[in-house]
């Protein structure tokens, strides 16, 4: 019981030390001016990317539904933040303080948006839930790519035609320009931050799933039938699981949005493309496994920056490793193959040990 | 007052009748048999009960209370716990959370709690923890607690989907084909622990089976369904003598 | 008159739909699979053609019959080695599979064609037509569209009602193991359905990439993804469905093009899917399915 226990702190901790331990390497690499200002520039995407992943494995792996949205969440999360701090630009001279409120409001407007979206979606099934996502995530960056805000002495002014048809009075300010997006968003997002973002969703993520409703949302995921006749509320939980993840990946566009001078919902960005190259990392790195998600986020993020020559290759390999993975951990006759020869390693060792009893 | 009473159920699927009539009635701390052929209409009769089917016609009272077309969750929650045909764990679990999903709503904190891991969590899980290792010791699965659940052998999968089902506190537990695929000596060693959990919860069982010897062995009273309808009930040993059941389980 | 103009073009882009629609409501319901990849097959055919006709200098036709080779050979390929060993494996291990596909072939295409947009060559001969004193032109293209998606319909329809391999794939889709009891060949029977939707998506290539002449690796995704909305829209599994579904889908998206937002357009086409499958998960025409406790 006790061993049990013991083996899920140590098994997090390691996961723990492991981001902390990259954040100190990267410190000291920086300190002795080892790093260069290439990969540098990719510290904070690296935390980004990691983010992205492990709350999208909390949809995929933990919950067991296949959401191809999580751009999208990531996107109304980045514009809310840099909406806000943009508005309280006045109000508010301190940047920090501003981007601490930005992240706040930015992951619960996602973690809204996760609740409304996945009210009516999570209850269809499977593939349906996979592409009705998608079409969410299009449908927020569309919109997005419409939509004018402006504001003057009278207070806000909203438009999905042009900056002009605001109407703004001398000396307004138009805030979001349509597929122009944000500009000016102070750049506060530095890879401290990001690490502390990064190990803040790891403890919400790992925390849940060692909890009871972690355990509701996985006896969901193995089997529904059984868990509704056990009592667990169904609808509660998914959702649940669903709000949290877009929540965490509104918290990653919040740190996007400050690494950037110009924010715009153009397909590269928030597409379903996007949602789709974080789907392959947490394939990559496991299904349900956590850590196997920063680990995946990271190393495939630094890794054609850091050998060039392999990046036409890049996504070429991903698609291959992608698909020789899930034909290894799902195909049925791959489980049968491997049960088989662990089974035998099994008996060798049982055998090897009577022997020594 | 009995604890279940099903009366005049009824449903049917695209114009055929799978169970139609229905009427049973178990008292408090019997262990009563649904028997029949295959395809009588068994497990749709559970389905009924647990709310998976909402029945076209009839009512189902537990305990006196009105529980018709509601929905499984609240079934559950009013005391009704099942175990499935073809097993239905959550395989991906260890063997103790297993259980302790099935303690879900009998220890109680709140996802922040679990989150932010505040004093409850830790008061709550130890609580958890400790009754369902008293179910799992009563099921002989102490030992294996921290197995996946998938990688239990067959006869302790069936084990364990009992000891997830009693982890409900239910005052009624269904088991649909208990014994299904277990060997002479399990199956016995089954009986034995069926009758243990009636007298140790002090519950009440209703169960479906085939293996004749479990139900003439444990089951007091019997219900015999045939094409959807009740072709005779009462004592078990009345019940297994009478010439319509041969007739049904034979053929003319 | 510009309205009907805008309808027209909607029907022909919707025909287009339609015809995608069907490789992925035959495969749908028979394999019971999202090949998330079959808007890629249309690239491919495209990139085939390309080749034949612009590169070469190949008449179109022989463009045409290449690029249907290539897909239907693509296609079994693809199920023999990604969807086959997986069959019985959970949908969600299927669908990421059938992405991991879908990435491979977007990004072998980036490899050897390079991202930037290819003219396409229009292999429709066929010249225009001017009604109404000229003030209502349809293209060439158009007509064509239009009347290959009837006759794919038609024949389509027939081949599975009049066939042994027609009466096997629809055995197939209601109990596949009740179709295996009777002798049949699952995997056969899923292999040629592959083969004909995948057929299918060459054919809706060359016809896309007529009208819209520019080709890019990426060229079949957006137009895959509306296609399977309007497969589920239809009733996923149902031909007509897919006809029915991919007409609509195609008309909304020219009119909101003209009359809302040429922007919004997209939001407007999603939102419906959204819209149906929240009123009738099962689309127009479509069947329920239960579950089995």
């Amino acid at each position: 019981m006790k061993a049990k226990k013991n083996k899920i702190l140590i098994q997090n901790g390691i996961t723990y030390a492991m981001v902390i331990l990259f954040w100190a390497v990267v410190q000291m690499l920086s300190a002795g001016g080892h790093i260069s200002s290439l990969m540098k520039g990719l510290l904070v995407p690296l935390c980004i990317y990691a983010i992205l992943a492990v709350s999208l494995n909390l949809t995929v792996g933990i919950l067991g539904e296949l959401s191809l949205g999580h751009a999208g969440f990531m996107c109304v999360g980045a514009f809310t933040g840099a909406f806000l701090t943009r508005c309280l630009e006045a109000a508010l001279p301190s940047v920090g303080l501003r981007f601490f409120l930005a992240l706040i409001t930015g992951s619960a407007v996602a973690g809204i948006f996760g609740i409304l979206i996945g009210i009516p979606v999570l209850r269809l099934k499977g593939d349906y839930l996979a592409i009705v996502t998608l079409a969410f995530g299009e449908i927020i960056k569309n919109l997005i790519n419409v939509m004018f805000i402006g504001r003057d002495s009278r207070g806000f002014h909203f438009s999905i035609k042009d900056s002009l048809s605001l109407g703004l009075e001398d000396g307004g300010t138009v805030i979001v320009k349509g597929a122009q997006g944000i500009t000016g968003t102070p750049r506060a997002a530095t890879f401290t931050i990001g690490i502390l973002l990064l190990l803040l969703t790891l403890v919400i993520v790992l925390n849940l799933i060692n909890s009871r409703s972690g355990r509701a949302i996985m006896a969901i995921r193995d089997n529904r039938i059984a868990a509704e006749s056990i009592g667990i509320n169904i609808t509660k939980y998914k959702l649940m699981a669903f709000s949290i993840s877009a929540a965490l990946a509104g918290m990653a566009g919040v740190l996007y949005a400050h690494s950037l001078a110009t924010l715009a919902a153009t397909s590269a960005n928030f597409g379903y493309n996007k949602s789709i190259m974080i789907l392959v990392f947490v394939v990559l790195g496991g299904l349900g496994n956590i850590r196997g998600s920063v680990i995946a986020a990271i190393v495939l993020t630094a890794l054609p920056e850091l050998l060039r020559g392999l990046n036409d290759y890049r996504m070429l390999i991903y698609a291959v490793v992608l698909i020789v993975m899930m034909l290894f951990n799902s195909s049925p006759k791959a489980i049968e193959l491997r049960s088989v020869v662990m089974d035998k390693i099994r008996h060798k060792q049982s055998g090897s040990a009577a022997k020594e009893a | 007052m009995a604890m279940l009473e099903a009366k005049n159920l009824g449903i049917s699927f695209g114009g055929l009748k799978a169970v139609d009539n229905f009427n049973m009635t178990i008292e408090k701390g019997e262990l009563y048999g649904l028997i029949g052929p295959n395809g009588a209409g068994k497990t749709t009769v559970f389905n009924l009960l647990t709310g998976v089917y909402k029945p076209d016609l009839g009512t189902i009272h537990l305990d006196g209370r009105n529980i018709t077309g509601k929905k499984t969750i609240e079934i559950n929650q009013a005391g009704i716990a099942r175990t499935f045909q073809n097993i239905r764990l959550f395989k991906e679990l260890s063997v103790l959370d297993n259980v302790k999903a099935g303690l879900h709503n009998h220890h109680p904190y709140s996802t922040l709690e679990g989150i932010f891991r505040l004093p409850r969590y830790y008061k709550v899980e130890r609580e958890m923890n400790e009754r369902a290792m008293e179910l799992l010791k009563v099921f002989d699965l102490d030992g294996e607690y921290d197995y996946k659940a998938s990688n239990l052998p067959y006869g302790k999968q069936r084990k364990l989907e009992i000891a997830r089902a009693l982890a409900t506190d239910p005052k009624l537990l269904l088991l649909d084909e208990p014994a299904a695929g277990m060997n002479p000596n399990e199956t016995a060693e089954l009986m034995e622990t069926i009758r243990f959990v009636r007298e140790e919860f002090d519950m009440t069982i209703l169960l479906i089976e085939h293996d004749m010897k479990l139900v003439s062995g444990i089951c007091e009273k019997l219900t015999v369904l045939n094409f959807g309808q009740v072709l005779t009930q009462g004592e078990t040993s009345e019940v297994l003598n009478d010439k319509r059941v041969i007739t049904a389980y034979l053929g003319e | 008159m510009s309205f009907l103009s805008y309808l027209i073009s909607g029907i022909s882009l919707g025909s287009v739909y339609a015809i995608i629609a069907l490789g992925y409501t035959m495969v749908y319901g028979i394999a019971r699979m999202l090949n998330f990849a079959h808007g890629d097959i249309i690239m491919v055919g495209g990139f085939a053609i390309f080749t034949m006709v612009s590169t070469l200098g190949m008449a179109p036709l022989v463009g045409i019959v290449t690029a249907v080779a290539v897909c239907t050979l693509l296609g079994v390929t693809i199920e023999f080695v990604a969807y086959r060993p997986l069959r019985g494996a959970s949908s969600l291990a299927v669908l990421i599979t059938a992405i991991g596909v879908s990435y491979l072939l977007q990004n072998l295409a980036l490899l050897i064609f390079g991202s930037n947009a290819r003219q396409f060559t229009s292999v429709v001969t066929v010249p225009g037509i001017k009604l109404a004193g000229g003030r209502l032109s349809i293209s060439g293209e158009t007509i064509v569209t239009i009347i290959v998606c009837i006759v794919i319909m038609a024949a389509l329809t027939a081949f599975i009602n009049k066939t042994r391999i027609g009466q096997a794939m629809l055995a197939v889709s209601e109990d596949r193991g009740a179709a295996t009891l009777m002798g049949i060949n699952v995997n056969r029977t899923i292999a040629i359905t592959f083969a004909i939707g995948s057929a299918l998506a060459a054919i809706a290539g060359a016809l896309l990439c007529s009208t819209y002449p520019s080709l890019t690796p990426y060229t079949g995704s957006m137009p895959g993804i509306k296609a399977f909305v309007a497969a589920v829209f239809g009733g996923i599994g149902s031909i007509p469905g897919a006809l029915l579904g991919g007409i609509i889908l195609g008309v909304v998206e020219n009119l909101s093009k003209a009359y809302i937002s040429s922007q919004l357009s997209d939001a407007i086409v999603f939102s419906m899917l959204i819209v149906i499958l929240l009123v009738r998960p099962t689309g127009i025409l479509g069947k329920k399915i239960n579950e089995k406790v």
